[in-house]
């Protein structure tokens, strides 16, 4: 361990806004791209359902069309 | 190899590929980067000239290194596109981007935060942050073009050839600006001064370029995965997929609902 | 080879027809020029600063507004698809294309660069090297530009998307063209810029040709 105590970690040798900033925003920007990537497939998967069960309405409703008629 | 890789260029195994390699990625990217981190911040040796400011570098160096390393592998993975009819290329170019350009701006954001203690100002027109900036701008530049064509398998080709265009061009314009700022700034010191640097500190730094790497490789999984399900809709193996794993989700769902129930 | 003479004579007939296009980007580009000693300072030494970068961004700007008309024409009353389906080698129509825009739209800008050097207050020594990087430097802007816009002429917005995609790709160029005429005006010699921009100029004139004939193939899927 390099520094003294848990406070003189967290001062940084003065450097404290800067560095935690840094990281700070470096591993939400990672956090961000990584959720957002997930959401999206997520999604991906509800729209290629709803895809699939509005298909087999359509195919329904043109089958009962042509029964009727 | 070929044959070894061949089969990949296909949608439906690129996909399980992804489902294979994304566990050990994201165990790879967690460690590493826990490890490069804590070792980084708080067991590396201080610099006896910027104190403890340039713990940044455990951040700044792997994101700068591997925002040019993602470009280049865009490009490569463009290349193969082009030259053997993959589509799978492509979509892993494409699938790239994006975290190449969140690459691009952790470094630009560090090195100005890093900036601001050494040299004063929050940005100078340092060769190094003016290359990541026009690097940024590269990527932008495959991400629009890619966005602007409606039919993708057209955009992932017209995305190749800019991201093709830039790769000849980074390190020319690598070389240009640097040259060009030790013309107009000879004066501004260098953050890199140092040729050596202390194997205490080069470890940790080395770990969190790796854990960097992986996280790379783990986020281009989920995305590779994202632009194989939105292409390939109407397959039937597609949709087998998400019907699984729609219905799984409900089921969980319900199951939390009776035991809130209960 | 008399197909693409034959190509070289109608791309010219048609661009002199059009004489508002071929006017238009001059004018923006002058009228850009004009801009900078009132909005930065009139100042004779300020100006002779400054002079060689904005003549050169503005010559990259109003390029990249007039780029577009390159395959537009072309591509919209399918002249293009012609070219492809005739057997013709695309790298070199593209190339007879290229030729025809670097003359139709650079050349009236050597005319115009005398009137340049005098608003900027350019010495002898600094036109001279400005004459030869746009000598140089503009043969390789409409080579790289043509390559973006075979990929952007089928889309409907292309034109800030040109502009996007192809600046960061021509800031080397603004790099070695305004140093070399920085270094005239310092009496140094400038050999070493000229000689970097000839290099860029034969690696884009080799490479060039068959990257724009696969966007317009891209283009035209």
């Amino acid at each position: 361990m390099q520094f003294e105590s848990f406070a003189d970690f967290l001062a940084m040798g003065g450097y404290a806004f800067y560095v935690w900033l840094s990281f700070g925003v470096t591993f939400v920007a990672m956090a961000i791209i990584a959720v957002q990537s997930f959401i999206k497939h997520r999604g991906l998967l509800k729209q290629v359902v709803v895809e699939k069960e509005r298909k087999a309405r359509i195919k329904k409703a043109r089958q009962q069309q042509q029964d009727n008629a | 190899m070929w044959k070894w890789l061949h089969p990949y260029a296909k949608t439906e195994r690129a996909y399980q590929l992804c489902l294979t390699l994304q566990p050990w990625f994201w165990v790879g990217a967690l460690v590493c980067l826990s490890i490069g981190t804590v070792w980084g911040l708080a067991f590396a040796p201080q610099d006896y000239q910027q104190g403890d400011s340039f713990r940044i570098i455990y951040i700044h160096v792997p994101s700068a290194i591997l925002s040019m390393g993602t470009y280049v592998a865009m490009a490569i993975a463009a290349l193969v596109g082009m030259v053997w009819q993959w589509r799978t290329a492509y979509m892993s170019m494409i699938a790239m981007a994006p975290i190449g350009a969140v690459m691009t701006f952790i470094a630009l954001f560090t090195g100005a935060a890093w900036g601001k203690p050494m040299w004063g100002a929050w940005w100078v027109w340092d060769a190094r942050l003016t290359s990541e900036l026009i690097l940024l701008f590269l990527y932008m530049g495959v991400i629009a073009l890619y966005g602007a064509f409606e039919d993708k398998q057209q955009a992932g080709k017209a995305a190749g050839v800019m991201a093709l265009v830039g790769v000849v061009n980074i390190p020319i314009i690598h070389y240009s600006v640097e040259w060009w700022n030790t013309l107009h700034q000879g004066a501004t010191i260098s953050k890199f001064d140092n040729p050596s640097i202390a194997p205490e500190m080069l470890w940790p730094l080395l770990i969190s370029l790796l854990g960097f790497a992986f996280f790379i490789g783990a986020v281009t999984t989920v995305r590779l995965r994202n632009e194989i399900v939105l292409r390939e809709m109407h397959r039937p193996w597609v949709q087998a997929l998400a019907m699984k794993a729609m219905s799984k989700q409900q089921s969980d769902a319900a199951s939390t609902f009776v035991k809130e129930g209960n | 080879m008399s197909l693409y003479k034959g190509i070289f004579k109608r791309d010219m007939h048609i661009a002199f027809k059009q004489k508002a296009e071929l006017v238009q980007p001059l004018m923006f580009l002058t009228m850009v020029v004009t801009l900078f000693p009132l909005g930065v300072s009139p100042s004779p030494d300020t100006l002779q600063r400054i002079g060689p970068g904005v003549i050169w961004i503005a010559a990259i700007l109003s390029s990249l507004m007039a780029m577009e008309r390159l395959f537009r024409d072309d591509f919209q009353d399918g002249s293009l698809e012609q070219y492809m389906l005739s057997g013709m080698a695309l790298p070199a129509v593209s190339a007879v294309k290229v030729t025809v825009h670097w003359l139709v739209s650079f050349v009236p800008l050597f005319l115009l660069s005398p009137l340049l050097a005098m608003f900027l207050n350019l010495t002898v020594d600094m036109y001279i090297a400005l004459v030869l990087t746009l000598l140089l430097g503009t043969p390789l802007l409409s080579l790289i530009g043509a390559i973006a816009v075979g990929l952007t002429v089928g889309l409907q917005k292309g034109g800030v998307l040109l502009a996007l995609l192809l600046i960061p790709v021509f800031i080397p160029l603004l790099i070695f063209a305004t140093s070399a005429v920085d270094s005239a005006a310092l009496q140094l010699p400038y050999h070493a810029q000229l000689a970097i921009i000839a290099a860029m100029l034969l690696l884009a004139a080799a490479l060039a040709p068959f990257a724009i004939a696969y966007s317009l193939k891209v283009s035209q899927n």
